[in-house]
């Protein structure tokens, strides 16, 4: 019987089977941040057992509050740093090189095709994009991880989801991705892996594939996954290249991650792309999605381009792309957060920061921001955000207030508009 | 290993997420003991009052895809701050459920069918649950009623219970 990209590197990792259907799976990465990781840290040094496992394999970031905002960050950044320093982890990134985790690890180049990852951080299913698999866990995974370099998983089920078709003008991989959501709903992919295949997927740049990986969680899936091919080999080429006699030979050792043509899915949803329009959320949960046609109008007060979702360069360029010349609507304040120090650099470079203050935004560094209102950005209650990033939730960017998920383009036209409305790229065609 | 018996806090929703469980703003405190006073504070629930309706419950029976979305432990570490040990839906996302086991609590899933049951026949008053790990029921209790409910638990969801987690049992095995 055929495998699934899951369970290949599932039985690649596997260094115990517990029980019927759980695994232990050895890890190659195990990724750190500052929310997270210091409970587990804590813990570690209370219980006698202040070690990692290697610290090569384990990378760490400040970024969901910084620079630190008070005392209680501030802690929460001192215990990264000093542990950081007393285990040898070297890729570790402070602030002045610090960036979203799941944007700044990708461009670092620390992921490969086939690798298990774990974070304590939902969003990690992102990595997937690269053919990986890798899951958000909690602190004691996390502490376990850090410890022992093992993390248990239950047996794989995974469900395709073939996306045929070309995207329509001004259509982006946010908007495939809230389409999928909605079609499978907040708990269709739960305790599932998701891959994610077809024309339309392959192409798309990395940062698309990230996009669309980032929120497979939001359907409750374990992990989305893209399978490897030369896009993914282009991007990893500076960091693999010293491995590999030519890019082919690279590509055939990724294959090996690919799905076996008889490979057995608990569910395959095909869709064709061209079908889909821009999208946006109207509620407190990702699945609650309409196309921004059908939400056309209605007011929002902040806007922010950002996030492990989308704010990467593809997404700075699409959205400076539109605000050009413009000046935001008087109605609404509008934020951006390049997603690492190297994105923010580049938007410099190419004037893109320029035209974002041109046009009256805020810039911050990079940081999770108002994504999860834990720092910058964050509502009043009865105040709106269109936004970039990945959750909607009750509270998210401040109690009492509503998010709107939608693509960048889509932000960058109701930041102009002060409504939702969608993007001159949108054309229909 | 911990006690799983109680007063029933019924939450009549699906897709409670980690964000209402307990708001990321409260993420940067230090201790598990510091989150107990904002449990459940911005769940979206008609009639629920967290000040009120959280104190003297150590179960939660709620509806599907309970834990959704935030990999913080947070959410399971505030319910047991709060003397929640086990959590029964319908089903849970994944890694709430597996912060469970590994801190020794429990997530366990029932049929859609029995959660209705439980729903009907006992929300609304005050209802007490005792579990019995070995033989794998739940005794639902009020005034006048008690119903017995089976449950199926993984044999190594067991083993994290039994050994008060995943740490203690990794350390011991790996």
């Amino acid at each position: 019987m055929g495998k699934t990209v899951a369970q290949k590197i599932f039985d690649a990792h596997t260094v115990d089977t517990p029980a019927p259907g759980v695994r232990v799976l050895s890890l190659d990465r195990v990724f750190c941040h500052e929310i997270t990781t210091p409970i587990a840290i804590n813990d570690l040094v209370a219980i006698g057992k202040d070690r990692v496992f290697d610290p090569t394999k384990i990378k760490a970031v400040i970024d969901h509050v910084t620079p630190a905002k008070d005392s209680k960050t501030a802690e929460q950044g001192k215990t990264m740093r000093e542990w950081a320093k007393r285990q040898g982890i070297k890729d570790f990134f402070d602030v002045g090189e610090n960036g979203v985790c799941h944007a700044i690890f990708p461009e670092k180049g620390f992921i490969r095709p086939g690798f298990t990852i774990i974070m304590g951080d939902s969003h990690t299913c992102t990595h997937g994009a690269f053919g990986a698999f890798a899951a958000g866990v909690g602190t004691t995974d996390l502490e376990v991880g850090i410890l022992k370099g093992v993390c248990t998983m239950r047996e794989p089920a995974t469900i395709k989801i073939v996306l045929n078709g070309k995207l329509r003008d001004g259509v982006f991989a946010k908007d495939v991705i809230l389409a999928v959501i909605k079609l499978l709903t907040v708990n269709g992919a739960t305790d599932k892996v998701i891959e994610f295949a077809g024309s339309a997927v392959d192409d798309m740049r990395m940062d698309s594939r990230m996009t669309l990986c980032n929120m497979a969680i939001e359907a409750g899936g374990t992990c989305g996954i893209c399978y490897p091919d030369m896009v993914t080999v282009d991007f990893l080429w500076p960091f693999i290249g010293k491995d590999f006699s030519s890019k082919d030979a690279a590509l055939a050792e990724y294959s090996k991650y690919l799905p076996d043509a008889d490979a057995v899915y608990d569910k395959v949803v095909t869709l064709d792309v061209s079908e889909i329009e821009p999208q946006v959320t109207f509620g407190y949960k990702p699945d609650q999605v309409k196309s921004v046609r059908e939400m056309e109008g209605t007011a929002v007060n902040q806007i922010y381009i950002g996030s492990c979702t989308n704010g990467r360069l593809e997404d700075l360029r699409i959205a400076a792309g539109i605000l050009k010349g413009k000046r935001i609507s008087e109605n609404v304040r509008a934020i951006v957060s390049p997603a690492t120090p190297k994105i923010y650099r580049e938007a410099l470079n190419e004037g893109l920061i320029a035209i974002f203050m041109d046009a009256g935004f805020c810039v911050t560094n990079p940081t999770c921001g108002a994504c999860l209102g834990m720092s910058n950005g964050v509502l009043a209650a009865g105040e709106s955000c269109a936004s970039t990033t990945n959750r909607n939730f009750n509270g998210r960017m401040g109690k009492g207030g509503m998010v709107h998920l939608m693509s960048p383009a889509t932000v960058a036209a109701t930041a102009i508009a002060g409504v939702i409305t969608n993007s001159p790229l949108f054309t229909g065609k | 290993m911990k006690i799983f018996n109680g007063k029933i806090l019924f939450l009549d929703r699906s897709d409670i997420n980690t964000d209402e469980i307990i708001p990321a703003k409260y993420l940067t405190e230090l201790t598990k003991e510091a989150l107990k006073p904002y449990c459940l504070e911005d769940l979206s629930l008609p009639g629920f009052d967290p000040k009120r309706d959280i104190a003297g419950k150590s179960v939660i029976v709620t509806r599907a895809n309970f834990g959704c979305g935030s990999s913080r432990e947070h959410a399971p570490w505030v319910l047991e701050c709060n003397g929640i040990n086990l959590v029964i839906a319908e089903n849970f996302a994944r890694i709430f459920r597996q912060n469970m086991f590994n801190c020794g609590l429990m997530a366990i899933s029932l049929k859609k069918s029995e959660i209705d049951e439980i729903f009907a026949t006992f929300a609304g008053a005050e209802a007490t649950l005792v579990t019995d790990l070995a033989k794998k029921t739940f005794t639902v209790s009020n005034a006048k009623i008690s119903k017995v409910f089976a449950f199926d638990i993984g044999e190594f969801d067991l083993e994290l219970v039994k050994a008060g987690g995943w740490v203690n049992y990794a350390d011991s095995k790996y």
